[in-house]
């Protein structure tokens, strides 16, 4: 039984121009103990499923789904007291923007110790026992000092690290990470999707890692969940998914990646992602997609089944490459 | 050989930077040390982490800022404050937020035309808007778009409209800070397409800023690696991609992921972090994180020697030639 299982999620916003659907008929799971990534271009939903997964969305948001099971609770069910003594501890988030979730008011010490003490009831002397090996396990030199300072007076990835350190403060059974390495250098994301990669061998939790960036999905992920304009339009193990992509949208993502340029001009994809107003009747790539025909533009393609990774197309690629599950 | 558009020696930039409460102000120097040189139709590439002073470079190069010291040459005449006026034309830039540069408030021809309005006065009103019209084509934006605000373009749309409004006066050197960063995948391919064009067609010197080594590898044919202010590496684009001689460069490249999951993955673990640029150590700056630091880096600064491939390293990797 997957840790977390959603069918169906759709997330519709009332906007002064009418309601926009955000997210559209997922479906997905989450193991124990596995990095799933989801990727896909901006606005293509990946924050609002998962915020809605964690019931962090605001009110001008409507969120329906079949299924919404996180470690056995039913999270359409859940009343809010409930829910809010899951979030923070057995499921977890971390931001792209560390200074948007920690507060500038306080010391770092003291956000993570409210932290334990909040869901763990941890006595005085353990929370800081406790707040400093987390700060040892993340990385961060010296933990003793760094408790007492403020998160202004540190570099963008040491406070990523302090955020990690908080998520991780209750040994969640789930993290959400939400593009956690796209505001720091190479070199300190190198760091901290080891540090993740860590976590996950030595706690077993899942994770969920949400990024744009192709050459961290194929460094870190096990699976791969493709979103376009609010579906899920294709899901891979890693490997499959960058050697034989069934789905034309995930095929043209990758050509057009400059590592893999065969020539000094890029293959493109045309036109763009569609918007509130302009959403195709059929397949939602139909109106970019090189294989389009009159079919996919007037009949939404279901998703296929695993072997074809779940793809949500008519005429899928590389069918002879299936994953055998 | 062809001449360089531009050339930049010994450059350097500092700041002061005010100590705080009784204490005295202290010099940063944002960049120190630097020569390249740009060539019509070719792309010298810039890269290193945030803060190793690739956009105080970009604000020398356009004549924004003076250099502290050290020499920028245009067109092999001297580029000092009292003749930037008549060479700003010469030398233009496109930077990573297509939308902060644009005035939400004016139409895209209106955009174009501004900068024909300033510096050439004589043109009339006619030959402005059919330039600003050719210049939307050759950007491969479509006629009607002439009339249109920027909040009603895409983000890789807006970039095109920024590189038309660079290309305007016909400069020879165009300054690309992250251009194509704050793009998607799927319409970076088509910015970076054009650039191509673009550098073909006018045959335009680019020095090309990125964080982005995917993307740089595409794009330059000369590189130079950056760490605190200072050039560790330079070399052709093969040369430093295939066999970087400076550890740090070797780090950077072996940092950055590979779009290919089966791939053999040696990242080499970097110790630390940047050192603050305003204690930027006495030998080598990168000493504190090298893995292969020897007393001799502690205590002595490496000089990049001037070869066509070469490193400020005294002990480089890939059988480079020692500082
Ligand atoms: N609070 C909101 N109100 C209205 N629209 C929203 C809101 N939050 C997100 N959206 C829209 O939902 C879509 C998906 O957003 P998001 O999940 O953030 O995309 P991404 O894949 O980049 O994480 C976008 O078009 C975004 O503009
Ligand atoms: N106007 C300024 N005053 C003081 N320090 C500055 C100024 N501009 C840049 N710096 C410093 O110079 C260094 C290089 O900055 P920058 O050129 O912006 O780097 P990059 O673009 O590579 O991130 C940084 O340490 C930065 O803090
Ligand atoms: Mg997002
Ligand atoms: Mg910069």
């Amino acid at each position: 039984m997957a840790l977390l299982r959603i069918r169906n999620l759709s997330v519709e916003f009332a906007t002064a121009t009418g309601q926009f659907r955000a997210v559209d008929g997922v479906d997905q799971d989450v193991n124990e103990s596995e990095i799933l990534a989801i990727v896909g271009e901006s606005g293509s939903g990946k924050s609002v499923s998962m915020l809605a997964v964690m019931g962090l969305l605001p009110w001008t948001a409507t969120v329906t789904a079949d299924e919404m099971t996180f470690d056995g609770q039913d999270l359409l069910k859940i009343d809010p007291a409930a829910r809010r003594k899951i979030i923070g501890k057995d499921m977890a988030m971390i931001f792209q923007e560390p200074m948007s979730s920690l507060n500038p008011c306080f010391t770092v010490g003291w956000q993570i110790r409210e932290a334990l003490r909040k869901h763990l009831k941890m006595g005085r002397q353990e929370r800081q026992t406790r707040a400093i090996e987390l700060f040892e396990q993340v990385g961060i030199p010296d933990p003793e000092k760094r408790l007492s300072a403020f998160p202004h007076q540190m570099s963008g990835g040491m406070n990523q690290r302090v955020m990690i350190a908080m998520a991780i403060a209750c040994k969640p059974k789930l993290l959400i990470a939400d593009e956690p390495t796209t505001a720091l250098d190479v070199t300190i994301q190198a760091q901290i999707l080891d540090l993740l990669a860590k976590l996950r061998d030595e706690n077993g939790m899942g994770l969920v890692l949400i990024t744009h960036d192709m050459g961290v999905v194929a460094e870190t992920a096990e699976r791969v969940s493709v979103q376009y304009a609010g579906q899920k339009i294709e899901e891979q193990p890693v490997m499959p998914l960058f050697r034989t992509p069934h789905h034309p949208y995930t095929s043209a993502l990758l050509d057009a990646l400059p590592e893999r340029a065969t020539e000094k001009r890029l293959p493109t994809i045309p036109g763009v992602v569609p918007g509130q107003f302009d959403r195709p009747a059929g397949c939602l790539f139909s109106p970019r997609c090189k294989f389009a025909t009159d079919k996919c533009r007037t009949d939404p393609p279901p998703p296929l089944g695993p072997d074809l990774g779940y793809a949500r197309c008519f005429y899928p690629l590389n069918v002879d490459e299936r994953v055998a599950s | 050989m062809t001449k360089p558009v531009m050339t930049a020696t010994a450059l350097e930039r500092h700041y002061d930077v005010s100590g705080g409460w009784l204490r005295a102000s202290r010099t940063l120097k944002a960049v120190a040390g630097l020569d390249f040189a740009l060539y019509p139709g070719k792309t010298l590439a810039v890269v290193g982490e945030s803060g190793c002073g690739k956009s105080t470079l970009a604000r020398m190069v356009t004549m924004i800022e003076e250099p502290t010291a050290g020499q920028l040459t245009l067109d092999g005449e001297e580029l000092v404050p009292d003749n930037w006026a008549s060479h700003r034309e010469a030398v233009q830039i496109v930077f990573q937020d297509p939308y902060g540069s644009l005035n939400p408030r004016q139409r895209i021809g209106a955009i174009l035309e501004e900068p024909l309005k300033i510096n050439r006065k004589s043109m009339s009103k006619e030959e402005r808007q059919k330039k600003a019209r050719d210049m939307l084509a050759l950007v491969g934006l479509r006629p009607e778009h002439y009339d249109r605000y920027p909040h009603m373009f895409s983000g890789g749309q807006r970039q095109r409209i920024a590189i038309a409004r660079a290309l305007m006066l016909d400069p020879k050197v165009l300054v690309l800070d992250e251009p194509v960063s704050a793009l998607d995948l799927s319409i970076q391919s088509s910015v970076l397409n054009l650039l191509v064009d673009l550098q073909e067609r006018l045959q335009l010197a680019y020095l090309f800023i990125s964080h982005d080594l995917s993307v740089v590898r595409h794009v330059a044919d000369e590189v130079i690696v950056m760490y605190l202010g200072r050039a560790v590496e330079k070399g052709s684009r093969d040369a430093v991609f295939s066999a970087p001689y400076h550890p740090y460069a070797k780090a950077l490249l072996s940092a950055t992921p590979k779009a290919d999951p089966g791939g053999a993955k040696e990242r080499i673990k970097l110790q630390g972090e940047l050192p603050s640029p305003l204690s930027i150590p006495d030998g080598c700056p990168f000493a504190p994180r090298c893995w292969k630091v020897q007393d001799k880096c502690r205590a002595e600064r490496p000089v990049l020697p001037d070869l066509p491939h070469a490193a400020a390293c005294f002990f480089p990797e890939n059988g480079g030639e020692p500082a």
